[in-house]
């Protein structure tokens, strides 16, 4: 066994053995992260490959708003924020309350975002911006949609936990399970801010 | 009723059987074709038929049930893995020798197959032997050996290591499938659209081919992560990672690859799935959609690909050359070194994949550059074996004939990719059967010859006995005769300017060689079939096969210091080990076979689970579903994939313990048993008094 520990294992005063456990289970995430970052990346540069592919259709000057996507990038960013309370909660708190109050405020912001997001989209179509139009809008649904997949996906992660929490209490894999869920969260985060500079600040500069 | 029809079964109509082809048929070839195909289709559905019922009437649902499919165990894993490889194999091997006769009937026109049929052929000859066979035979070997070498009980994740085999299967089964309810794509293993778009391809083949991709593609994914994690965290006490064997390191190297490599896959077959499903730009000829995005990203996974089928290979090579050799390996940390160039190299060289399609001349330069570097790491490792052999008590077992094979074979393969990293050779030869030839060339006697000898190698590990030397050794030769004369002539019909993937010609020159490569896959297929026999004969004389002291190879490393086969928990207590050669180090000291030094301990090991089958069942439904537009099937597929993965979460009583006691009582059994049973020499290895108890290397030279 390597003797190795990684950093960031938080889940509280007393984890003895869950400990070792969280050490693998944490560091496999953190791989599996990269493998999902190497989707988003790849997806980035074909946008950027194929934004300039109008096809006669609308770009992004007539189609983006900068505003919306503003807030939507403080609500996610405010989310992990809370995320953190959930986790520092869980942390020092032995009773859970304080934890799910957070997770909750977290889960309510990010499903805010994922429907402000829809919005937008549905904005965009009502412009002429759907996906058949062009290689540039392709690339474009091929991209955002997806982050707010995995947005959705750790919402409906979150619930689950809450959902263990219910049942078993705050016992060592629902704590697992949190810190994994948090590099989920905040990875998210650093995606969202690389769609935002490249897609939205990108697009309208 | 024909709207009910295609609510229910959506485009899936009866024209699906390939029976259909032979009652629509109007001329010969078309009835001929029609014919292989149902042949082909109905082989498929008797072998899957005669396994329900072997299953039903032996009463063995349940035992496969709880022994196999929803184990965890990694050595059962990498076996059904490895199973797996075996059919598929056995699937793309008739495949190809379709191929090579229609190319001999095929001049001047008829044949045995319609063109059409033959795209089927080489587009799912190549998706197995890559996807199928490939693949699961090299992640099945990882899976058996690595954690048993480094001295670990199982993988990472045991769990999501079924889940893995679980999605690599779906994908099998969804091949199979298409075998039965026609067309399978016909844009070759590649999938290049646009000829793979809707415009110019709507039927259901390029969605088998996308869902069966894609599905093992995850499960590769998964696989990577799982090993990697497993090698960093989960080596025994005292196993530095410049002590691991060499299979630790290349399967250490494949699996990152498989990491960073396979995501470009999955975001190539996505785009393709949401133009054709959704009437998306993305490779499309018009509407802004641009296919080089799908070659560049294809081939950002299809380069490294390579890497990652030939380097556990050249782990299986080192561990044979070191342990048939009875010498240590000879340049370990060169290997180690070139391994890791290998791995990095594989990343840099992807645009030699399409030279030819109008990038400019100084882009071509630098990639073909990047090319070539690669032979130097792969040439220091041909230098490395050889000087293992060298002054060693070389024993030419069936792994080293193998082996052998491959030093010459390979090196030929190399150089003629040597030549076609140069761009302007590659603009002549590119897209003839000379680079059949070549990729054939590295991937046969490179992957698929490693192995082979992985699998002769490791047998008894895994079940107790050797397998027949005698049947072993008509194969190999079968193999590497059969190679020889399937693919040098390619070489020269690839110089006559013979295009690949060519039903029909009308070139007299051509002739002749086809025929020449028609008697190497003759060859081939008999091969095949000693494999086979040798399978049977060994599974028939294996009481006097039988090994049950775990060492028949008088090998170097710590998966043969435990019984054979290898029992559930691995090792009686986590190994603590010192350098390299860890169990030739402990034989020499007398060492093995000893009582832990702490004593026994109560093992904690993964329950069985039965995620992985389900999560198989559950895609390979939504895939089909997905590929006949059976919208009520996909998506009950994708729920129960999603609620069966939340529902796991749930699950809290994950171990079970195996006793101290009975532990101790195995292991001690063993260690008497091992009093009892005489010690071989090497010069008896291959005899029936080898119980696999070697006589250490340093010993018998003494004496």
């Amino acid at each position: 066994m390597s003797t190795t520990r990684h950093p960031g294992l938080n889940l509280g005063p007393h984890h003895g053995k869950a400990d070792d456990t969280a050490e693998v289970e944490v560091f496999g995430f953190w791989v599996f992260m990269m493998s999902d970052a190497i989707i988003f990346g790849l997806l980035m540069a074909t946008y950027v490959v194929m934004s300039g592919n109008l096809n006669g259709g609308p770009g992004p000057r007539e189609l983006f708003e900068l505003r919306p996507v503003f807030i939507e990038t403080m609500l996610l960013l405010f989310s992990s924020l809370t995320f953190g309370f959930a986790q520092i909660g869980m942390k020092y708190h032995p009773h859970p309350a304080r934890m799910i109050i957070w997770l909750l405020v977290s889960i309510a912001l990010a499903l805010i975002f994922v429907g402000m997001e829809v919005n937008d989209f549905i904005t965009m179509a009502g412009k002429g911006g759907v996906p058949q139009a062009s290689g540039f809008l392709s690339s474009f649904y091929a991209l955002v949609p997806l982050h707010g997949i995995h947005v959705t996906a750790a919402c409906i992660w979150a619930f689950a936990i809450l959902g263990q929490i219910a049942v078993y209490g705050l016992d060592d894999e629902v704590k697992t399970g949190m810190l994994r869920l948090g590099i989920l969260w905040h990875f998210l985060d650093i995606v969202w801010i690389g769609i935002f500079s490249i897609v939205y600040i990108g697009g309208l500069a | 009723m024909s709207d009910l029809w295609s609510l229910i079964f959506g485009r899936l109509t009866l024209d699906a059987l390939p029976v259909m082809e032979i009652i629509h048929a109007t001329n010969g070839r078309e009835l001929a074709s029609g014919i292989v195909g149902t042949a082909a289709a109905g082989l498929a559905v008797l072998g899957a038929l005669y396994l329900l019922y072997a299953l039903t009437k032996y009463r063995l649902w349940g035992p496969v049930w709880r022994n196999w499919l929803t184990s965890v165990d990694h050595k059962k894993i990498g076996i059904m893995y490895i199973v797996l490889a075996l059919v598929m194999l056995a699937r793309a091997l008739a495949e190809a020798f379709v191929m090579r006769t229609q190319q001999v009937l095929g001049d001047g026109g008829g044949g045995l197959v319609s063109n059409e049929h033959f795209a089927q052929l080489f587009s799912t000859h190549g998706t197995i032997m890559i996807f199928f066979m490939a693949m699961p035979f090299l992640t099945g070997l990882i899976n058996y050996v690595m954690p048993l070498q480094i001295g670990a009980r199982d993988v990472a994740f045991p769990t999501m290591n079924s889940v893995s085999l679980g999605f690599t299967a779906a994908g099998a089964v969804l091949l199979m499938i298409s075998l039965v309810l026609q067309p399978f794509s016909t844009g070759g293993w590649t999938g290049y659209p646009p000829f793979t778009e809707a415009a110019f391809n709507p039927g259901p083949g390029p969605d088998y081919w996308i869902w069966a991709v894609t599905l093992s593609g995850i499960g590769t994914t998964l696989s990577g992560i799982n090993f990697v994690v497993t090698i960093y965290k989960f080596r025994c006490d005292g196993m530095k990672l410049m002590d691991m064997p060499l299979f630790c390191w290349t399967s250490l190297c494949t699996s990152i690859l498989m990491i960073f490599a396979l995501p470009p896959l999955t975001v190539a077959t996505g785009l393709l799935a949401l133009d054709r499903y959704f009437g998306f730009h993305m490779f499309t000829n018009g509407g802004g959609g641009n296919m080089m995005n799908f070659a560049n990203l294809f081939w950002l996974f299809g380069h490294p690909e390579v890497y990652i089928l030939i380097l556990p290979a050249f782990g299986v090579y080192s561990e044979v050359f070191s342990t048939f050799s009875s010498k240590t390996l000879y340049g370990y940390t060169a290997l180690v070194i070139a391994t890791m160039c290998i791995a990095v190299l594989s990343f840099t060289v992807w645009v030699h994949h399409f030279f030819t399609m109008g990038q400019s001349a100084n882009l071509n330069a630098i990639f073909g550059i990047a090319t070539m570097l690669i032979g130097i790491p792969t040439g220091v490792k041909i230098y490395d074996w050889m000087l293992t052999m060298y002054r060693g008590r070389v024993r030419m077992a069936v792994p080293m004939v193998y082996a052998v094979a491959f030093l010459i074979l390979f090196t030929i393969g190399g150089l003629s990719g040597i030549l076609l990293a140069n761009p302007s050779l590659d603009y002549v030869m590119h897209n003839t059967l000379f680079l059949v030839a070549h990729f054939h060339n590295m991937l046969i006697p490179g992957l698929l010859f490693g192995m082979l000898a992985g699998y002769t190698l490791w047998f008894p590990k895994a079940f107790g006995f050797i397998l027949d030397p005698k049947w072993g050794y008509r194969a190999a030769y079968l193999w590497i005769a059969g190679f020889v004369f399937a693919f040098f002539p390619l070489y020269g019909l690839g110089f006559l300017g013979m295009p690949r993937r060519m039903a029909e010609y009308f070139n007299g020159a051509w002739f002749p060689l086809t025929i020449v490569a028609l008697l190497g896959a003759v060859l081939i297929i008999a091969a095949f079939a000693c494999l086979c026999i040798q399978l049977y004969v060994s599974i028939r004389d294996r009481e006097a096969l039988a090994v049950p002291m775990g060492d028949p190879w008088d090998s170097r490393t710590l998966e043969w210091a435990v019984p054979a086969p290898a029992p559930e928990w691995n090792f009686p207590a986590t190994p603590e080990v010192e350098g390299r050669d860890a169990f030739a180090t402990l034989k020499e000291g007398g060492y093995d076979l000893r009582a832990p030094d702490d004593g026994y301990h109560d093992i904690e090991m993964p329950r069985n689970s039965a995620l992985g089958p389900v999560l198989m069942v559950s895609s390979t439904a939504m895939a089909f579903g997905l590929v006949w537009y059976m919208w009520w099937l996909a998506a009950l597929g994708a729920v129960v994939c999603f609620a069966a993965t939340v529902a796991y979460g749930f699950r809290r009583d994950t171990h079970h313990i195996i006793k101290a006691a009975d532990v101790k009582a195995e292991w001690e059994a063993f260690c008497a048993l091992a009093d009892t049973t005489p010690r071989i020499p090497r010069s008896l290895e291959q005899t029936t008094q080898n119980m696999g108890h070697a006589i250490p290397a340093s010993e018998e030279i003494i004496s």
